[in-house]
């Protein structure tokens, strides 16, 4: 009897003491910090230091690989981050559930540096740019091997070429994997009908046997290292695979792409607003944004920032900079939970054909 | 008052069994009999049967029969020439078995893609040499592959234990009475070993059914296995429900291979 009661004891003590330890954490530190979750190698870490030394607020800083990853962690609300760097569809997603709070955009007094045109996109996810400040844009595109691919890249179509069999990187991420498919059949990346879902989920079941292999970030260790032929690619990634390895090069494909937009946003539950937007304000200065795009090498939404890029096949390149009414480009947008799940479950139909 | 001691010392284990193994299998247990509402449901479990999560479960069986099998096979003859002709046998095991645990198996992992390669270290040997290159990599054999060699280990040291237990005077016993050393083997060393056979075999068994890691990246995400669908439910669907539902159907299974292992080892004490 004792001896059970022993353990019952115990079985309560353990929630007790790990609920004791989270609060004790949170309270500790209420002074001059800022939590920040962005995503892994998205930021010149001298930046970050910079912003210590001339303000005093020291930098708690946490990396997400993945949307879909920061997503559940902001929702549940489990660590306090007070700036997040999400992608547009995410955003939206997050503002419809209430999760964001309004940023004051009076104190971003570094705002217009940011073109007039990212503004003006943004509005799409975040009507009245009440939420977000963009922090860097780009396109997805397919990043080729000049010596192993002879002919004249322009169409996803090259993607199943029997050619290229084994040869080719394809994205592990749903929303890019199925833009591919859905672009290549002309529908929008958004599509939720059911016909142009099966039939991009058919096609990219046949082009299976000719992927080498799934993956996100290592498609630019395995471009640079000449381990395949063709990739799919952020247009972010291009300039820096291009830096390692010449003989690659990026191509946005004549149906159209995604077009995509990350921007800072502070989640409603952060406890130091006011750092945070001391921090997007630093962040929309010229000299700060250029050093974060020699860094990361994603194109940045300032404009005196690229400016100051010295190299000029880089400022005007048109992979960084493409202009984009050459290009039909499609933003995604939220498409829910369920719609999300729908298209995660036939992503998996592709992944196990 | 030693008896009090004792149970003293048991709470770091009451402890860490009631807040890492109890109360996470309740919890996985309630996910996956309730929806999104948190009312009852059959749902999570009975997802199941679908052809996608069939195809996987069926996938993993078939990878970890394959991985257990082979790493009995390499270990057992490993384990007994360890302990017949080497003589500080243990410390050498230690070196080869042992010292590569140190390091994170996740690291193992993506050293054996950077060696399988198409330009990797092997095929760079063989292109220097002019021999034909291998490609396994991204293929079914990379996976069998990368399951035995993260779990041979666990093979290894149950077997070699029980095998090294083996009282000398009862193989002497056997010769003396004119058994030959094939059936020396069958009827001595083999049931006596049998034991660490057993856990050898749950312990290499049970890790390769729930892998995800192995899969995704000497499988270039070509080969979708039930760890993976888990893995995807609870990350990128963020449905845990879901997940939950298919974990519990996999600890049906690891339950069963628990059950038969556990009944040979009983039968053979009597």
């Amino acid at each position: 009897m004792k001896r059970r009661l022993f353990s019952v004891f115990i079985c309560a003590l353990v929630p007790l003491f790990l609920i004791s330890c989270g609060t004790s954490e949170s309270s500790e530190k209420d002074d001059n910090t800022l939590y920040v979750y962005n995503w892994g190698e998205y930021i010149d870490p001298e930046v970050l230091s910079m912003f210590t030394e001339e303000t005093g607020i020291d930098i708690v800083y946490d990396e997400y690989e993945t949307n879909e990853i920061m997503y559940p962690k902001i929702e549940a609300g489990a660590v306090n981050y007070d700036l997040v760097c999400p992608s547009d569809y995410m955003i939206s997603k997050m503002i419809e559930n209430d999760l964001l709070q309004e940023i004051d955009m009076e104190k971003i007094e570094n705002r217009a540096n940011i073109g007039e045109d990212y503004w003006k996109n943004s509005e799409e996810f975040d009507p009245g740019n009440k939420y977000s400040v963009p922090y860097v844009w780009g396109t997805v595109g397919i990043l080729y091997n000049k010596t192993m691919v002879k002919e004249k890249v322009d169409s996803w179509g090259i993607l199943w070429d029997e050619k290229y069999k084994d040869e080719i990187l394809m994205q592990d991420s749903v929303r890019d994997a199925f833009m591919v498919a859905e672009k290549y059949l002309g529908y929008s990346v958004n599509s939720t009908d059911e016909d142009e879902l099966q039939a991009a989920k058919e096609l990219l079941q046949q082009q299976k046997h000719l992927v080498q292999a799934y993956v996100v970030d290592q498609v630019r260790d395995k471009m640079i290292g000449n381990e395949a032929a063709l990739g799919v690619i952020y247009s972010g990634e291009a300039i820096y695979t291009q830096r390692e390895n010449p003989d690659l090069e990026y191509v946005i494909p004549k149906e159209g792409t995604n077009v995509w937009i990350d921007s800072w946003v502070i989640p409603k539950n952060a406890k130091h607003k006011e750092n945070a937007e001391k921090f997007i304000d630093f962040l929309c200065r010229p000299d700060i944004s250029y050093m974060n795009f020699d860094y990361i090498t994603y194109s940045t939404p300032n404009i005196p920032a690229r400016e100051l890029i010295e190299d000029e096949d880089i400022r005007n390149s048109p992979i960084a900079f493409p202009v984009l009414s050459d290009y039909s480009l499609e933003a995604y947008t939220c498409l829910g939970e369920k719609a999300d799940r729908h298209l995660n479950a036939l992503w998996r139909e592709v992944k196990s054909y | 008052m030693n008896n009090r001691n004792n149970r003293f010392l048991a709470a770091p284990y009451l402890i860490w069994s009631a807040g890492f193994i109890i109360i996470p299998l309740v919890m996985v247990l309630y996910y996956a009999f309730t929806d999104f509402n948190g009312s009852f449901t059959v749902s999570n479990v009975t997802a199941i049967i679908s052809y996608v999560n069939i195809k996987a479960l069926m996938l993993s069986i078939a990878f970890s029969l394959a991985a257990t099998f082979m790493c009995l096979i390499i270990a057992y003859p490993l384990c007994l020439i360890l302990t017949t002709v080497i003589k500080n046998s243990s410390s050498f095991l230690s070196l080869i078995f042992i010292l590569p645990m140190w390091m994170n198996s996740l690291l193992r992992t993506y050293a054996w893609q950077n060696i399988l390669e198409r330009k990797g270290v092997i095929n760079g040997i063989l292109a220097f040499l002019n021999l034909p290159l291998f490609y396994i990599i991204n293929k079914p054999p990379a996976i069998l592959l990368g399951m035995i060699y993260d779990f041979l280990p666990f093979m290894v040291l149950p077997v070699y234990n029980s095998v090294s237990r083996i009282d000398k005077d009862l193989l002497n016993a056997a010769r003396d009475l004119g058994a030959d050393p094939f059936e020396t083997f069958l009827r001595v060393i083999w049931p006596l070993s049998l034991p660490g056979v057993i856990s050898g075999i749950t312990m290499v068994f049970v890790p390769s059914l729930t892998t995800f890691v192995i899969s995704d990246i000497l499988g270039g995400g070509k080969i979708l296995l039930i760890g993976n669908v888990i893995e995807q439910l609870f990350t990128q669907d963020s449905d845990w429900n879901a997940g939950a539902g298919l974990s519990a159907i996999l600890m049906v299974f690891i339950v069963i291979s628990m059950f038969i292992t556990a009944k040979y080892d009983r039968e053979d004490i009597k």
